[in-house]
């Protein structure tokens, strides 16, 4: 029995002001010539609410980066969709945030590179990025638009944790999501630079572990952690097929953002093919699907339903079989393979040049 | 969340009924909540204005039960939305 998704990413562009090392786009990036109208993804959140999306997330690159932003969120919202607006803040003017707020958008996460100018623009690669961002920060407190703040952590700044939590309360975030980058997209190309050590793990945890005591009622924290140092995998997308839909600047559409990095899958467009078909019915939301496909050692483990087996792009970055137990489990035969890549990267007196993404 | 608090439905936080599932839904940041049919008649009755303690009183009214029961019920689903922040308890 397959469920209707829950959610849609809409990757509305990939054109982006900055160019983060760690950004879960493709490496491969699509160009704005390629990029879908006004119209035809105001039919993809018809068809997504048709099919059983309730929330649909407006991202990218920078979804500001679209010049018909209020009029994609309007048409969500006439789509009858929750609508949440993935942002750096960048192309975001108070004439903007107050277009969008007629229009009906519901919430906005704002991401944060850092906690300072000196490291939010050295990790942005966009001078003066910080400044702006927490002028836009401003007008969206001053507004009380709700808002989440998305920090995504890695060796160079996990140790700020404490003051990205302060900066949230500061920003009048409602929530917080403290994302530990996941080596995916351009992340994999700068994994030994970004991968935080295993003191930085713990004091990590128990920063997160204090904080939600003390903050109870007043900031919600959720916490992704970098699953390298996990004893099991992450579950995945919910399980592949299961919630979620992710949707390229070009229409092709994905079980999840990194999906295209596993061979042999045929991504359909959703100009060529309805959503509802591709949901149910193609190839590729159908390859890792359910529990069939998985192994034996998943399939007799009592996580069978917990996990899902993980993340099948992990599995093929890293042991190059995408239909493997994801490495992170520590009783996958593949585990010694993370743990020699954790021994030979993290040395947290080598510091690799990043490597930034560009379009 | 006491007796005295005025529970309210912040902005970006709302219910809507999924058509596809039929079922009714509290939508919020990244949370998709199914609502059953006690969390309904809460939700109903949370309106900015109500204390605490009048949802409860009105709610034993409505359904002809001991008061001191659906206030421990009223209590325990508000205060557990409030901690994930899909409900503001002010002091009226």
């Amino acid at each position: 029995m397959v469920n209707p998704p829950l959610a849609m990413l809409a990757e509305l562009t990939h054109r982006c002001p900055l160019s983060c090392p760690y950004c879960s786009n493709p490496q491969e990036l699509t160009q704005k010539d390629r990029e879908l109208t006004t119209a035809e993804w105001t039919d993809i959140f018809t068809q997504a609410a048709d099919l059983g999306v309730l929330q649909l997330h407006l991202s990218g690159g920078e979804p500001a980066s679209r010049t018909d932003i209020i009029e994609l969120t309007a048409a969500a919202q006439r789509a009858g969709l929750y609508t949440n607006l993935i942002t750096s803040g960048i192309g975001l003017t108070r004439r903007r945030l107050e277009a969008l707020q007629d229009v009906g958008l519901d919430h906005i996460q704002l991401s944060v590179q850092g906690v300072s100018a000196r490291i939010a623009d050295r990790i942005g690669g966009y001078k003066g990025g910080f400044d702006r961002k927490m002028h836009v920060a401003d007008h969206i407190a001053e507004m009380d638009f709700p808002l989440t703040l998305n920090a995504v952590m890695h060796r160079e700044n996990l140790n700020d944790l404490p003051a990205t939590i302060e900066m949230a309360l500061r920003l009048k975030a409602r929530r917080v999501e403290v994302a530990c980058v996941q080596f995916q997209g351009w992340a994999l190309k700068n994994r030994s630079a970004l991968q935080p050590t295993r003191d930085q793990v713990d004091a990590a945890k128990k920063t997160v572990r204090d904080a939600r005591v003390r903050l109870e009622g007043e900031l919600v924290i959720d916490f992704v952690p970098p699953d390298y140092y996990s004893d099991f995998p992450k579950a995945c997308m919910n399980g592949w097929g299961s919630t979620g839909v992710n949707i390229t600047p070009d229409g092709t559409v994905l079980p999840c953002h990194a999906a295209e990095t596993i061979p042999g899958l045929h991504f359909q467009r959703v100009t060529d093919t309805p959503l509802k078909e591709i949901w149910y019915e193609s190839e590729a939301f159908n390859a890792y699907r359910g529990t069939d496909w998985m192994p034996e050692l998943c399939q007799s483990c009592e996580r069978r339903d917990v996990d899902f087996g993980g993340c099948r792009c992990q599995a093929m970055a890293v042991l190059n079989d995408a239909g493997a137990t994801d490495p992170v489990c520590t009783k996958s035969p593949g585990r010694a393979v993370l743990d020699a890549l954790l021994e030979q990267e993290v040395q947290p007196e080598i510091m690799p040049e990043l490597v930034y993404r560009k379009l | 969340m006491n007796d005295l608090s005025v529970p309210v439905l912040p902005r970006g936080v709302r219910r809507h009924f999924d058509k596809v599932r039929g079922v009714p839904v509290l939508l919020g940041p990244e949370r998709v909540l199914m609502l059953d049919e006690i969390g309904c008649a809460i939700l109903d009755q949370v309106n900015g204005v109500s204390t605490l303690e009048e949802i409860s009183t009105r709610l034993s009214e409505i359904y002809a039960a001991p008061k001191e029961d659906i206030s421990t019920d009223v209590a325990a689903f508000l205060t557990d939305l409030g901690n994930k922040k899909l409900l503001d308890g002010s002091h009226g």
